[in-house]
């Protein structure tokens, strides 16, 4: 590739902007007590939090994927009216804050919400303070980077491979699972990876709708939070630094494997 | 006036960050002698209030929770502050001396937020301070803890360490104290000073 000489128009900007998100992060590492590291990190509640952390970001984005994309596939593919209308409602807990979120959850299925009091007088199921609880704060505020992402993929994809291959006969399913699919990977891969990231870091929506404590609701945003209000900031500092280091590292690696490097 | 309220802890990290502030006002003692140790203060820290324990359950007490006991019950949903919380530090107290052994559902980040878990329902008995009951009025409702399981709360006033205004900040302090400041308090549900 021919190095282009680089606009000064366009290298000022843009080096302040990488300053911007460098800097803040270059102080957490700098401020951060690394003698003590190995003390933070295998704290048991570090372990359980770091834990419940990863298996609710996880469950949200497997909730996400099978939710998330046929919604995303509706908005694509079929007119409907209010279509506009719902995907605003979808894409709402983008703009919301988390907290309000996590109340508008209660409302909804809290033990008195409108769907909640009735999931606990049928069946006994109350969903705030439990894990279950937390993975759909989760989902919640998450899901709409993945819509949003995917359903982009579905419009800019050439629709054309998908009517050849129904030409040729092809199922409409094998045609989703065998064309449609591997087209939008990378919409597919990106919009799962915001939704994870965004799920691995609530917590607002969280400790609202799902509370805190540890070892069932108490995640790593929450363990970092809960130290920097007990004036142990040094050590939610390790703990924000390996919750980006775990991020990094599986987003990096994830990238390499599916896309390839480019 | 200018006020900025946070939980105690927060404005500590403030005032040490350099927050401008002239007059700290702290819900506990703890986080008053972290302040002075760290070199923040000027001058000695007075009372200028207290505070006391009660049960805060939703309105007319549709569990029948009459002490500290009932908090252990089955089918009760007892949350609680974080025991770094100075409430949920005393909550611990209080149910210590009763010889009360439960376990929260939660431990939330603030007596506001035990309070809104109560109005909304979901929980159905938290421990808080009188005051917060009484401000938030006919959402829930108070539940006495007896003196002798009680734990009385003391707020520290005290001027900031290299205040512009430092004699402002004594005379808002004086004011805090003086019968007006403390009759005004007591409308609120503290107790008085001393």
């Amino acid at each position: 590739m021919r190095r282009e000489r680089v606009p000064i128009v366009v290298l000022v900007p843009a080096a302040i902007g990488a300053a911007f998100f460098i800097l803040p992060l270059l102080g957490l590492i700098v401020r951060s007590p690394w003698r003590d590291a190995v003390t933070a990190l295998t704290a048991p509640e570090t372990v359980e939090a770091l834990k419940l952390s990863l298996l609710a970001s996880l469950s949200a984005t497997a909730v996400g994927l099978v939710l998330g994309v046929p919604l995303a596939w509706m908005y694509a593919r079929v007119e409907f009216p209010g279509r506009d209308l719902l995907r605003a409602l979808t894409t709402l807990p983008m703009v919301l804050p988390p907290v309000v979120g996590g109340i508008a959850l209660l409302l909804a299925f809290g033990r008195r919400g409108l769907f909640g009091s009735w999931l606990d007088s049928t069946f006994g199921i109350t969903l705030p303070f439990t894990t279950a609880g937390v993975v759909m704060a989760e989902t919640f505020v998450a899901m709409p980077f993945l819509i949003l992402t995917v359903e982009a993929g579905l419009r800019s994809m050439d629709r054309r491979y998908e009517e050849a291959a129904r030409a040729l006969g092809a199922s409409r399913w094998r045609v989703f699972t065998r064309v449609t699919l591997p087209l939008i990977g990378p919409s597919l891969f990106a919009g799962a990876v915001l939704c994870w990231a965004r799920a691995l870091g609530e917590f607002g929506a969280t400790i609202t709708f799902a509370g805190n404590f540890p070892g069932v609701t108490q995640t790593m945003p929450l363990a970092v939070y809960l130290l920097l209000e007990t004036n142990h900031q040094e050590a939610s500092f390790i703990l924000s630094l390996v919750l980006l280091l775990i991020s990094l590292v599986v987003l990096v690696g994830l990238r390499d494997r599916w896309l390839g490097s480019a | 006036m200018n006020f900025n309220f946070a939980g105690t802890p927060t404005l500590v990290t403030q005032i040490e960050q350099g927050a401008p502030a002239d007059v700290f006002a702290s819900a506990d003692t703890t986080n008053m002698d972290k302040l002075t140790a760290d070199g923040y203060t000027s001058g000695t820290s007075k009372v200028f209030a207290r505070n006391q324990l009660e049960i805060v359950v939703a309105p007319g007490n549709p569990k029948g929770i009459a002490g500290l006991a009932d908090l252990a019950k089955p089918g009760v949903i007892y949350i609680s502050e974080g025991p770094t919380v100075p409430a949920g530090k005393y909550s611990l107290q209080a149910l210590a001396t009763a010889g009360v052994k439960v376990t929260p559902k939660s431990l939330e980040t603030s007596v506001t937020a035990v309070i809104s878990k109560i109005e909304l329902g979901e929980a159905d008995a938290g421990i808080v301070y009188t005051t917060d009951i009484q401000a938030a009025g006919s959402k829930v409702q108070g539940v006495q803890i007896p003196a002798a399981n009680n734990v009385i709360a003391t707020y520290p006033i005290v001027a900031v360490k290299g205040t512009k205004y430092s004699d402002v900040a004594n005379a808002f302090i004086d004011y805090v104290l003086s019968s007006t400041g403390q009759s005004t308090l007591a409308t609120f549900g503290f107790l008085s000073a001393s």
